[in-house]
């Protein structure tokens, strides 16, 4: 942890803390003061509100929230939908930043704003569109009811919708990384006589692998916690088509707020350790990055 | 779809297998179902579609989307502004954490944050029960944008941040050495290179604002003409299985969106050729 400290405040120092260019310490301490209250404000008190309310009924009411059979099968459902989403597109994004910045081809702008499309569709939308594409009244859904697959307020449904809002993560992570790696490691390797696979494992995922990392776990943090589309292609059936996050809403609309509170800090753990990861990582991919210049 | 046949030959292997597992990923996924959007709409006649996105509840639903979206961008590219520079220029205690923070926003569950926010901001709640009477922030607009305010929070701050970290000391020091004022070193020499990031921030905390769902629909009280958002609306034609009409509002929404993206490709193109030729 020391390490990783005191190279950030390497980074954060900068040139610009010569006297002459630096604010009165009273302004300095309103503007740090104001940050801080600001954050404290938006970001520290909903976190509070979570484990307060979430206790608020005791261990008990705390524990049997969380031991209930239709949250388990929420928590089985959201592990499953991300241990079919991540891999798939970890898969993809490593093959489109393989084709992207390894070769040169026409269209290739293209290409990299079509992959960054899903985060510009409102969850809702990205939702709607396998509606109308699997549903009932939808474009191929009375072919699918006539050969009796269900897609749509069914399992299939939620890991597609899913897939969908998670599908650029990997891939925008690892597009700049290796671009500014180049293909000189690469085509020395091939040179000496590597096939194709040997130069990936061996050369290009040493390279990468702490990116790749981060990608997958930003991938796996939107996943788990997708509520806007899953919602929609979800059907909400208790126990069969409900992921956490809309396990959370079913309590809450019920009233039942300890109970949906103590979900909630599930998911906020997730989202901790996330965090935590990430700033790990950062530093990681920081010292490899300044270990090669 | 170019599939490169004008690539410079390359010793690297690899190529067709990497572009036909991409291109046929992306077309199942992404490309067909977004059509699937503009067809199912299609079945709308051009009147009916004009209908359907006219109605007065579905531009109420637009307007409130876009001005709650718009004032919580503003907050945050204010509050943004701030919070870049204080992590990149101060050190203090708990700075780590700060700047680790920043971040949550993207981490935490919509959903979670949704009940959190509402039970904070309720007439009951910690923040809201220290309103005056007649104030209340839950299940009105105001609180739609304090959602999107938490929604974007992290946008504005990452885009300035690199580029302040990278801003050259020594404009600031000539600056200094001429006299200039602390205030007009930050208003005539860094915040005109503070620009392009920030509008970029802004941009994107504006358009993430504008599809946002699971933060707000708790928090929204979702009122028609009121305090309905226009993803909302969508879920609530969707349940009436008004498809086509859910499909014509939701192409209305994805133009908006895009024309955002665009906008911020420009931006972006528009900084980076700044930062070169700085």
């Amino acid at each position: 942890m020391a390490d990783i400290a005191a190279n950030t405040q390497a980074r954060h120092h900068t040139a610009a803390e010569a006297k002459h260019l630096t604010e009165p310490p009273v302004v300095k301490w309103i503007l740090i003061s104001v940050a801080v209250l600001f954050i404290g404000l938006m970001v520290i008190l909903p976190l509070i509100t979570v484990l307060t309310q979430a206790f608020s009924k005791g261990l008990d009411v705390y524990l049997a929230a969380i031991r209930d059979p239709d949250a388990l099968a929420a928590l089985r459902l959201t592990i499953m939908t991300a241990l079919i989403a991540v891999p798939l597109n970890t898969l993809f994004g490593l093959a489109a930043a393989w084709a992207i910045t390894k070769f040169r081809f026409r269209g290739k702008q293209v290409l990299v704003t079509l992959i960054d499309l899903p985060f510009a569709v409102s969850p809702v939308i990205s939702g709607l569109i396998f509606v109308l594409l699997f549903g009932a009244q939808g474009l191929i859904g009375p072919w699918l009811i006539e050969h009796n697959i269900k897609i749509i307020f069914a399992v299939p449904g939620i890991i597609i919708a899913t897939m969908f809002v998670t599908f650029p993560f990997v891939a925008r992570e690892l597009i700049p990384l290796m671009e500014t790696q180049g293909v000189q490691d690469e085509e020395a390797a091939v040179s000496l006589g590597a096939k194709g696979w040997r130069v990936f494992f061996k050369v290009t995922l040493p390279n990468i692998k702490w990116g790749l990392l981060y990608g997958m776990i930003l991938c796996n943090a939107r996943a788990m916690g997708e509520f806007g589309a899953v919602s929609v292609v979800s059907g909400h059936i208790r126990g069969e088509t409900n992921t956490l996050p809309l396990h959370i809403e079913i309590l809450y609309n019920e009233y039942q707020f300890a109970a949906s509170f103590a979900v909630s800090s599930l998911l906020m753990l997730l989202a901790v350790i996330t965090l935590v990861l990430k700033s790990l990582l950062e530093s990681r991919m920081e010292k490899q990055l300044s270990g090669k210049d | 779809m170019m599939r490169g046949k004008r690539r410079t030959k390359s010793i690297l292997p690899g190529f067709s297998l990497t572009m036909g597992f991409v291109v046929l990923y992306l077309s199942l996924l992404v490309l067909i179902p977004l059509a699937a959007l503009v067809i199912k709409s299609a079945e709308l006649s051009p009147r009916e579609f004009w209908d359907a996105v006219t109605a007065p509840r579905v531009l109420a639903s637009y307007k409130i989307s876009l001005l709650t979206s718009l004032c919580a961008a503003l907050v945050n590219l204010v509050f943004g502004l701030l919070l870049a520079w204080v992590l990149v220029r101060y050190r203090f205690p708990g700075k780590k954490i700060i700047d680790g923070l920043i971040d949550l926003p993207f981490a935490l569950p919509t959903a979670v944050a949704g009940i959190s926010l509402t039970t904070l901001y309720a007439p009951n709640g910690w923040i809201g029960s220290l309103m005056p009477e007649g104030v209340k922030i839950a299940y009105t607009p105001l609180g739609i944008t304090i959602a999107l305010i938490f929604i974007g929070l992290p946008f504005v701050v990452r885009t300035v941040q690199p580029v302040l970290q990278d801003l050259e000391a020594d404009v600031e020091e000539a600056a200094a050495m001429l006299g200039a004022y602390r205030w007009r070193i930050f208003t005539r020499v860094i915040l005109p290179e503070l620009i392009p990031p920030l509008l970029t921030g802004f941009a994107l905390a504006f358009a993430r604002g504008i599809g946002e769902y699971g933060s707000v629909v708790f928090i929204a009280g979702n009122m028609p003409m009121k305090t309905e958002i226009a993803p909302l609306l969508i879920v609530t034609k969707l349940e009436q299985f008004e498809y086509a009409q859910a499909a014509a509002i939701a192409v209305v929404l994805l133009i908006i969106s895009f024309v955002l993206l665009l906008i911020i490709n420009f931006l972006q193109r528009w900084s980076n050729r700044r930062l070169r030729s700085g």
